[in-house]
């Protein structure tokens, strides 16, 4: 038996009684990074495998909403910084060591392919110039001019960069299919690469959160899509990725089990201990086991609207990054 | 050139002269501390030991800390010495998470603060506010590459332990035990 106190009083804010640096913002920057990776990825895939037909609102929405998630995903990361004037300091040096410094600099360049992604699409995307929310119409007035019953670019320079990037569509979706699986694994490793805390301190948080991150992808294009057949390949394909998370799941504890006392530790939280019941309830049956039953159903033919799977899925996601960023920072050495 | 501490928990009574003398020298603002006193009780009743000791940052030589910094604001200096430049700090917390001893704090003006080691105290040839203070002279501050410092001749005669070896990060305050 080991027994720790410390006896000084001493109570730094965030670090007293235990670790808490990181609140809301970084799981909630981790799920939307994850979530963007996703629509990004299956944006990309389906026009290098020459499918965009038969995938509409993957290739067309699919990016806007993931930048959207990105927007929201940095305002949260600068949210979490104490020195939140200083942000700009994390875009003057790149350091390879530092997951949270290449992480930034692949969130920003991922922002741009993504801009210039739906810039491509904009006009497939938004055939009619009907924008109802006034200040988006007034800044897109400034770059458009309705033509009848369609619109077209003011100037030149638009019009050329815009068939730049319709022609080179398939060269961009391989740069954002790369960009975006490291996106999805980054979510992970900035975790895993935290040698002092056991939780996290484990090579598989990246392929899991990658995982994930797709699933929850998945999930939001298959409440996004109009078209039977794209929401049914996505079911497909949300069950075989909760598979593969359950999978990675138990192997992460597994792991923990087979490691270092402190690592059984960890996993004990999870196995009778304080998080027990949140992870196995929201995590594991709410958002894998029960969407991946509805959704073998749904591929069984019985009717099940899509909204129910794909809600329970996102919900697992945003769950599963705030109880492991939660746990991990309350598991510690004790020596 | 490589600084380092001793310290022996067979001396220290945890007074905590170490954490005020720290707060005052370093202007260390309310309610915060870069060094504290922890105590471990260990074995089964009645069979009980009980160890005292004065913790702050390990100056480690395998510094997880500086590594994730994603702006270069934590740094090692000459000796081995880990500091963190306030300017360049945006207080991501990275270097927080990365400590396995929650050796780093904010500071409430956004900065990430930590123990120096009083480097400005060092430079002119002093110990440590947190050293020289101590009234039962429990602690050893000095040169570990010296084999004929004080603080390395005690390591070298005297059972050692580090916190939490298993972490990796190599720490270089060695407890007497
Ligand atoms: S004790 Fe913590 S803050 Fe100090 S050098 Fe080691 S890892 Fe870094
Ligand atoms: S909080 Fe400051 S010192 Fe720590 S990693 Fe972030 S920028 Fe570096």
């Amino acid at each position: 038996m080991n027994e720790e106190l410390i006896i000084s009083g001493r109570m730094n804010p965030y670090i007293d009684p235990h670790l808490e640096v990181w609140e809301w913002q970084i799981p909630l920057y981790l799920f939307l990074g994850g979530l963007a990776a996703g629509l990004l990825f299956f944006a990309a895939y389906f026009v290098m495998t020459g499918k965009e037909k038969k995938y509409p609102t993957t290739v067309k929405y699919g990016p806007i909403v993931a930048f959207i998630a990105i927007s929201v995903g940095l305002i949260a990361l600068l949210l979490d910084l104490k020195h939140p004037l200083y942000f700009w300091q994390l875009y003057t040096t790149i350091r390879i060591d530092s997951p949270m410094s290449w992480g930034a600099w692949v969130l920003l360049i991922i922002t741009f392919v993504a801009l210039i992604w739906i810039f491509s699409y904009l006009k497939e995307a938004f055939p009619k110039y009907n924008c109802k929310i006034g200040f988006i119409s007034k800044l897109m007035g400034i770059f458009i001019e309705e033509t009848g019953d369609s619109w077209e670019w003011k100037y030149p320079w638009l019009k050329t960069f815009e068939k730049y990037a319709q022609n080179n569509r398939y060269a961009w979706a391989w740069v954002m299919a790369v960009l975006s699986v490291i996106l999805g694994v980054y979510t992970g490793i900035l975790l895993s690469a935290f040698n002092a805390r056991p939780l996290w301190n484990t090579a598989i948080l990246g392929p899991l959160f990658l995982t994930s991150g797709f699933s929850t992808g998945a999930a939001m294009l298959m409440i996004m899509s109009k078209s039977h057949e794209e929401r049914l390949s996505y079911s497909r394909i949300d069950l075989f990725l909760i598979v593969i998370e359950l999978f990675f799941i138990t192997h992460l504890f597994m792991g923990f089990l087979a490691s270092s006392q402190v690592k059984v530790e960890a996993a004990h939280y999870f196995m009778g201990g304080e998080f027990t019941v949140t992870f196995w309830v929201n995590v594991i049956i709410l958002g894998l086991v029960l969407p991946a039953i509805l959704e073998a159903m749904e591929l069984l033919k019985y009717k099940i609207p899509v909204i129910i799977p794909g809600l329970l899925i996102l919900w697992g996601g945003v769950m599963f990054r705030f109880i492991m960023v939660e746990a991990g920072q309350i598991i510690r050495y004790l020596y | 050139m490589r600084y380092g501490m001793a310290i022996d928990t067979k001396k220290c009574v945890g007074c905590s002269d170490c954490v005020v003398a720290c707060q005052t020298e370093n202007n260390i603002p309310h309610g915060y501390a870069r060094d504290w006193i922890s105590e471990t009780v260990s074995g089964t009743y009645p069979e009980l030991t009980l160890e005292i000791r004065s913790e702050r940052c390990n100056h480690c030589d395998n510094t997880p800390c500086v590594r994730t910094c994603p702006t270069g604001a934590s740094h090692v200096i000459e000796g081995g010495i880990v500091k963190v430049t306030h300017e360049e700090c945006i207080g991501c917390g990275a270097c927080v998470e990365s400590c396995p001893y929650d050796a780093r704090y904010f500071h409430p003006d956004g900065y990430v603060d930590k123990c120096t080691f009083c480097d400005h105290r060092v430079k002119n040839g002093q110990d440590p506010a947190c050293v020289s203070v101590c009234p039962t002279y429990c602690m050893y501050f000095g040169d570990l590459d010296d084999p004929n410092s004080e603080v390395s001749k005690k390591i070298a005669t005297r059972k050692t332990k580090v916190l939490a070896p298993e972490a990796g990060t190599k720490p270089q305050i060695f407890y007497l035990i």
